[in-house]
């Protein structure tokens, strides 16, 4: 009987103080909502949203509806995000070898920039980046040309655009050159493993990287052509690039920024990563005869990623959920567009704070999903 | 006659070698060096990129020289085994020299030597440098907000007093220490409120009253990021406690909310605080934003606070629960004399990150409209009478922050050496 109590009575209270607290708070939401006018729903998502968005991967009008403006948003978040952890990851892995190198300077170099730029609140790097360092950059029809063909200015980055034809005929033959890889990978192990002979995966694979999408090229009829972004004149004093893919600065500064913050955790779990194998390990690999590339490809890398590959995807969510700041510069993504504009437009604030933290929660917990079943596939089994 | 091998520099004719050596390194560190602060090209006469590299190939040679195993020079063994190990350091070695002789005398320049710092208004920035000019203006407006001026001890009075008060644990008798615990995690915030309430808001004692929304810059970070960091701990041990509560429902429940905490960004959190919560109100129930920020960042640092404190729980042999259990201890008397004290020490680092965090995520209340220091100098860039010094603003932002999160990072080290226990 004790114990009936000691267990069900704290469940019991916990229950009724949660449902309290969220049946008050709906009542309160009925009432308020009831008094000044507003219904609950989410019908507004097919409405036309008559706002525009700068910067768009997809088509995208005012006549559209919010559902479409909410997907722009969501798609730019992704991008920014994508480029970001792209970058953030090459930076950081640089960096927190670096820090583990026996050169004085590198080492030291390494460890005041991860002090450096980990200390500064992201909001303010994003602000320096955006309004100090981006704004001095020359006008348009004062830009010199980087690798000749791209131009940096204050109006953003210009870029060749490619133009395809038969892009898919290029992409199946990507497709097709990824899959001959890997069963290529799976005959040459089983040769291994059966057999004893070695098979120089490696060169195979660059091959037929190259030489598949080159055929498309010569016999499948698929072509490229560059076009290059051209300097116009608008009014006497106002010049703008033609042709190409414009960057605006808000994506380079907010890119820039995240990369950067980013880039300082992700080093030190790297870094973390290496020195947590052990010793012995290299000095048993060494004494079986691996050479240093082997060791370091079959003995040090996988239980290093073992430690480094959780810490850092948990830096990547923060890196996506950071991206989230884009909207204190005006950057259209998920936050500015849907939860600023499309709520300054609609009034509807539950409705859309609620899908926009769901939107973050679903991504945050598939990603945290993900990496459980990814743990559990690489955590060492122990009899 | 010894023949000189020049691509295999060894110890028997280590004189020759260094002496060549360092002879080449000074040539490229002069030109490097001439070229950044004279502005002349020494090495004008070579063709095309040869210029630019002339430095790199001079020095990567001289090192190459100077590059003897065992030479027994202390000074040169010493370079070799830091600076020196094999080519391919040395190039960076050269690379991260040239690029702070470069970069160091613009930016001294920049920031100090062509600097204003005289005058009040923008006319006296005349010179190529910084305008500090501008922060010494504006500094006050930087710290206090759009406080008044007259009242700005009100402000630093009420920080001196919660300092004091937060050091009293340090001072107190041996036979009060027990209480040390309840002081700081339920009369030490109460008095702070009270203080800064009093203090900084008045209305009573003949102070006068100031709003909040005129509270503002680096004085209205510390005031969030002080309550956040006294609230959010509490919070964060209940639902670490939660999470492994072997209840079913308290654990869900905890699961839940820290999951959801975790999984979205805090500027949704501040939006929600500022457009939706005051829908969840009742009706003529007024919650000041300022309140309702602090209670949106406490909620979302606590789930961040009870992982951390989570781990250290975890963390913990299942030895220490058993002996605690076999000694006849229930549930919270385990938890209080025996595991947490454990697990608090273990999880120093972790938790003084997620402070750091806190501290850091502070600018965000910017965007529902609080001016603390990043919204102050959103508010001074945009003043007519000061356009263009966003630059200085941001590096002088940068700085402040840069020099608090460092020291709290560095005392966290310290901490965690201090009490690191054996085990």
């Amino acid at each position: 009987m004790n114990n009936i109590i000691k267990k069900y009575i704290p469940q019991l209270l916990a229950i009724l103080f949660v449902v309290l607290i969220f049946g008050f708070l709906t009542m309160n939401a009925q009432t308020n909502m009831d008094n000044r006018g507003i219904d609950f729903g989410f019908g507004f998502l097919s409405q036309e949203s008559s706002f525009d968005v700068q910067f768009s991967l997809i088509e995208y009008s005012g006549s559209d509806s919010y559902a479409r403006a909410f997907l722009v948003g969501l798609l730019n978040t992704l991008l920014v995000s994508f480029i970001s952890i792209i970058i953030c990851t090459i930076l950081g892995v640089i960096i927190g070898v670096a820090r583990l190198s026996s050169n004085y300077l590198i080492k030291n170099s390494a460890a005041w920039y991860v002090e450096f730029f980990r200390n500064i609140p992201l909001l303010l790097q994003i602000f320096f980046w955006y309004y100090a360092a981006l704004r001095a950059l020359p006008m348009p029809e004062k830009a010199d040309a980087w690798f000749g063909v791209t131009y940096m200015t204050v109006k953003g980055y210009y870029i060749p655009a490619m133009v395809w034809e038969n892009l898919n005929v290029f992409l199946y033959c990507g497709l097709a050159a990824i899959i001959a890889i890997i069963v290529l990978r799976n005959y040459a192990n089983r040769l291994r493993d059966t057999q004893g002979k070695q098979i120089p995966v490696l060169i195979y694979s660059v091959a037929l990287l190259i030489v598949l999408p080159l055929l498309s090229f010569l016999i499948g009829g698929v072509s490229l052509e560059f076009e290059i972004p051209e300097l116009k004149k608008l009014s006497k004093i106002s010049y703008i690039y033609e042709g190409g893919i414009s960057l605006p600065p808000e994506l380079i500064a907010l890119v820039l920024a995240l990369s950067l913050y980013t880039s300082t955790f992700v080093a030190e779990c790297v870094r973390a990563g290496i020195e947590g194998v052990s010793k012995g390990q290299k000095e048993a690999a060494a004494s079986v005869g691996l050479t240093p590339n082997q060791v370091l490809k079959l003995v040090i890398m996988p239980q290093a990623l073992r430690i480094i590959i959780p810490p850092t995807t948990n830096q990547y969510l923060n890196l996506t959920k950071n991206s989230s700041l884009a909207a204190a510069i005006a950057y259209p993504d998920l936050v500015l567009v849907f939860a600023g504009t499309a709520l300054m437009q609609t009034g509807k604030a539950i409705e859309i704070v609620s899908i926009t933290m769901l939107t973050y929660l679903t991504i945050s917990l598939t990603i945290a999903a993900i990496m459980n079943w990814y743990n559990k596939k690489i955590e060492i089994k122990e009899k | 006659m010894q023949t000189t091998n020049f691509l295999k520099p060894n110890r028997d004719n280590i004189k020759n070698y260094s002496i060549i050596g360092t002879f080449l390194i000074l040539v490229s560190l002069i030109d490097v060096i001439s070229n950044a602060f004279l502005r002349i090209n020494l090495t004008s006469f070579l063709p095309g990129s040869l210029t630019t590299l002339f430095p790199l190939i001079i020095g990567l040679i001289g090192l190459h020289m100077m590059r003897i195993d065992y030479s027994g020079n202390k000074t040169l063994d010493l370079l070799n085994k830091n600076i020196n190990t094999n080519n391919f350091n040395a190039v960076l070695t050269l690379l991260i020299l040239f690029s702070i002789i470069k970069a160091l005398p613009q930016s001294l320049s920049w920031m100090i030597f062509d600097a204003t710092i005289s005058g009040d208004s923008k006319d006296a920035c005349t010179g190529t440098g910084a305008c500090w000019t501008y922060i010494k203006v504006w500094f006050r407006r930087f710290m206090y907000g759009m406080y008044p001026n007259e009242f700005h001890w009100r402000i630093n009075t009420a920080f001196i007093l919660v300092i004091a008060l937060g050091f009293v644990g340090y001072f107190m008798k041996e036979n009060l220490k027990k209480y040390l615990a309840l002081y700081y995690v339920i009369i030490y915030p109460v008095i702070a409120y009270l203080v800064i309430y009093y203090l900084i808001s008045g209305g009573s004692f003949g102070l006068q009253w100031v709003e909040t929304g005129a509270w503002g810059g680096l004085s209205l970070t510390f005031i969030v990021s002080f309550f956040c960091l006294i609230f959010c701990f509490p919070l964060g041990m209940i639902f670490a406690l939660g999470r492994r509560s072997n209840l079913p429902a308290i654990k869900y429940i905890s699961i839940c909310y820290i999951e959801f905490w975790r999984g979205v960004p805090l500027i949704t959190v501040l939006f929600m605080s500022s457009v939706m919560f005051p829908m969840f109100l009742p009706e003529d129930f007024f919650m000041d934003k300022l309140v309702r920020v602090i209670i949106a960042i406490t909620l979302f640092e606590a789930a961040y606070c009870a992982e951390v404190i989570r781990g250290g729980l975890q963390s913990l042999p299942r030895g220490q629960y058993d002996a605690a259990k076999s000694l006849g201890m229930g549930y919270w008397k385990m938890h209080i004399f025996v595991i947490l004290p454990q697990a608090l020490k273990l999880v120093i680092p972790g938790i003084a990150n997620t402070f750091l965090a806190l501290v850091k995520d502070t600018p965000l209340i910017f965007v529902v409209g609080l001016a603390e220091l990043a919204g102050m100098l959103a508010l001074a860039k945009t003043n007519p009478k000061w356009l263009g010094f966003a630059m200085e603003g941001y590096i002088f932002a940068s700085i402040i922050f840069w020099i608090i999160c460092y020291a709290m990072s560095k005392y966290s080290y310290n901490l965690e050496a201090k009490y690191k226990t054996e085990r």
